[in-house]
């Protein structure tokens, strides 16, 4: 019945605007019909009727019109009412969760399920945010002494962030809630980072420095009048002024990571281009270290949820360390195989070298910022010992694993785990 | 998620015990990231907060144990409510301890940082006890959402605290070598190293009470050798070079 209507009601209101469309049409037509009539000589008994039929023709398209813009009003008025919360919440580009009163969650959108993982419809809000600031915000805004309330709240792991949260309860005897969480943490980092990089800079940079000073009293004084010396305290200078501007830029990479708050969800990697053109990049590199690169791809696609700049600088990593560090095993041999057994299904990458390896007790420690297991090594290959700490970071927000297997004598082989959905 | 009883007190009531023990949680999680940031930070001040805040986590403790109890008398529960209401107690035991480890962490600040310390001997510390809380983290939020298909990471986890804390050990040991005027700080360091080990085997505790909850089986026992510090004797700290 009521479809039967709506049917009938589409029908009139496609004529109604085909006719309103039609209108300037129409107009011209009586115009036409005047003119011809009057030039024609008619007596004004044939013209009345015939103006009168082409004004009965005019009005019914207006009315049309008018029985359309109302209908679509109150189609507006009532979209509006039935609007679904979960439409209203997909919309919203924070983190909103919706809860009852027995602080279950009833809704999350896909901003919150990328922010904070493992909530679904079902779970009990407060124990899934546990810190004491957000079980008082619940427990004010749920005994209805206040109907809406704002706190501070911060999660230090996996990746430290900065909410400032609000709860406040929706429309009248709904027994329904709302949180919307608001990303504060980029301000928050700003002060952070500025801090942090400092301490880092100044501590890091001032060995080079102190050694370039060093060097220049030695050419102004003692050396002045030495060129075979000058040349070499001149290079030596050159080495220590290249490895302070890549410190800083690797401190700076490191800094920017930590700004973004999280990963958008939605964007896939292909990893086999990405590793591709990662051995590509690193050719160069390699001949010089007379290392060959060997490729062992899994067949079909290789694609995971994941920022492409980001894993392209991990896998530059840990190619370039591979054919820095494992040197002396001549290849290093770069694998994607897909992972599917195991809690976590998703593609591995294991990049396997054959150099001295790394000893047991260095394993946890070497992704710690400028954690080096020989420091002249390290210094000789121009490393900075922030490369693995860029990877980790990456691979946290990736919810990626990184897994470093090493023998002494037998190479390592770091292996990354990315989750594929 | 639980299975609603007749009596609805009795669902408000197991209800009221989760969200206690969630509470601890929280509680706890932000004690012993408190006292690691009032050690690296040199902060006696936070310290000073996390040793009073121990009161709450001892008396979420006793009131679990006291309505566990309590509940147990009146209702004479069953098959997943019993052992909801057992793991409660262990848990709730479990996060008391963990805030006792978290206060003695907070209490050793004012000694390790009396001369300053370099930063590096905090690095290791700090990478730990992020380990740790990870650890804790993820077990309390598989106590909320109940997936315990996903508790493996578990075991992985504990593998990387327990090399942490070894490769940790033998660090500070060096530096102890070194220059005896470290060895205050640095057996200090020794026992907060200790403490935030034994937080992350507590967080596996939880995660095999969970497990026992959930599916009313034990979590498979192989447990992993845990760290290798019984072994490190002078030879093996020393430098090989």
């Amino acid at each position: 019945m009521t479809d039967l209507n709506a049917e009938q009601k589409g029908t009139a209101q496609a004529i109604a605007a085909r006719l309103w469309n039609s209108r300037r049409l129409l107009a011209a037509g009586v115009v036409a019909v005047l003119i011809t009539f009057g030039f024609a000589g008619i007596s004004a008994y044939a013209l009345v009727p015939a103006l009168l039929l082409l004004l009965a023709a005019a009005i019914l398209p207006v009315t049309g019109a008018r029985h359309a813009a109302e209908s679509a009003g109150a189609i507006e008025a009532m979209g509006l009412q039935r609007l679904s919360g979960e439409y209203l919440a997909a919309a919203v580009a924070d983190p909103l969760i919706i809860f009852d009163q027995a602080a279950t969650i009833v809704h999350a959108n896909a901003a919150a399920f990328a922010a904070f993982g493992g909530i679904a419809p079902g779970i009990s809000l407060p124990l899934k945010f546990r810190a004491p600031e957000m079980q008082a915000l619940l427990d004010s805004v749920l005994s209805g002494t206040v109907a809406s309330d704002v706190v501070d709240y911060t999660e230090k792991l996996p990746v430290e962030r900065a909410y400032r949260v609000s709860a406040s309860s929706v429309g009248h005897g709904t027994d329904l809630y709302v949180l919307v969480f608001k990303d504060q943490s980029e301000a928050r980092r700003i002060d952070r980072m500025r801090a942090d990089f400092i301490a880092n800079a100044s501590h890091e940079l001032r060995t080079p420095l102190a050694s370039i000073a060093g060097f220049i009293e030695t050419l102004r004084g003692p050396a002045r009048n030495d060129p075979a010396a000058r040349e070499q305290f001149l290079q030596i200078m050159q080495n220590q002024t290249g490895r302070m501007a890549r410190l800083i830029d690797d401190l700076l990479s490191l800094s920017r990571l930590e700004m973004k708050p999280y990963l958008k969800p939605g964007t896939e990697v292909d990893l086999r281009q990405t590793v591709d053109s990662v051995i590509d990049s690193l050719g160069p590199l390699a001949r010089e270290n007379n290392v060959a690169i060997e490729r062992d791809f899994a067949n079909g696609p290789l694609d995971v949820p994941g920022d492409r700049d980001e894993l392209f600088q991990v896998f530059e990593n840990l190619l370039e360390n591979a054919c820095k560090y494992g040197q002396s095993g001549g290849r290093v041999v770069v694998s994607i195989a897909r992972d599917d057994d195991g809690s976590e299904p998703g593609i591995d990458v294991t990049i396997r070298d054959f150099g001295p390896g790394i000893p047991e007790e260095h394993i946890p420690r070497i992704t710690e910022r400028f954690y080096r297991i020989d420091v002249e090594t390290s210094r000789t290959q121009k490393g900075t010992g922030l490369g693995l700490s860029i990877v980790k970071h990456i691979l946290t927000r990736h919810n990626a694993r990184l897994t470093i297997k090493s023998e002494v004598g037998n190479g390592a082989a770091f292996s990354v785990h990315l989750p594929a959905h | 998620m639980q299975s609603v009883h007749i009596m609805s007190a009795y669902d408000e009531e197991l209800k009221y015990l989760s969200k206690r023990i969630a509470a601890m949680g929280g509680h706890a999680e932000r004690m012993v990231e408190q006292a690691v940031a009032a050690l690296v930070n040199a902060d006696p001040g936070l310290a000073q907060k996390v040793i009073r805040d121990d009161v709450v986590l001892d008396e979420g403790q006793r009131e679990i144990d006291d309505k566990s109890i309590i509940i147990i008398a009146k209702r004479q529960p069953m098959a997943t409510d019993l052992r909801e209401i057992v793991g409660a107690i262990r848990i709730s035991a479990d996060l008391e301890r963990v805030g006792d480890l978290g206060k003695n962490v907070a209490k050793r600040v004012v000694a390790v940082t009396d001369g300053r310390q370099p930063t590096s001997l905090f690095r290791g510390l700090e990478a730990l006890a992020d380990l740790a809380l990870t650890q804790l983290k993820e077990v309390l939020d598989v106590y909320a959402s109940r997936s315990v298909d996903k508790i493996g990471f578990v075991r992985d986890r504990d593998d990387q605290i327990d090399a942490m804390y070894t490769s940790l050990f033998r660090e500070l040991l060096t530096y102890m070598m070194e220059d005896p005027r470290n060895i205050t700080p640095c057996t200090h360091l020794l026992f907060c190293a200790k403490n935030i080990e034994r937080i992350g085997d507590h967080a596996t505790n939880i995660a095999e009470t969970i497990y026992y909850i959930v599916t009313g089986e034990q979590m498979p026992t192989e447990r992993p050798k845990s760290d290798k510090t019984d072994k490190i004797g002078l030879s093996a700290a020393l430098p090989s070079k």
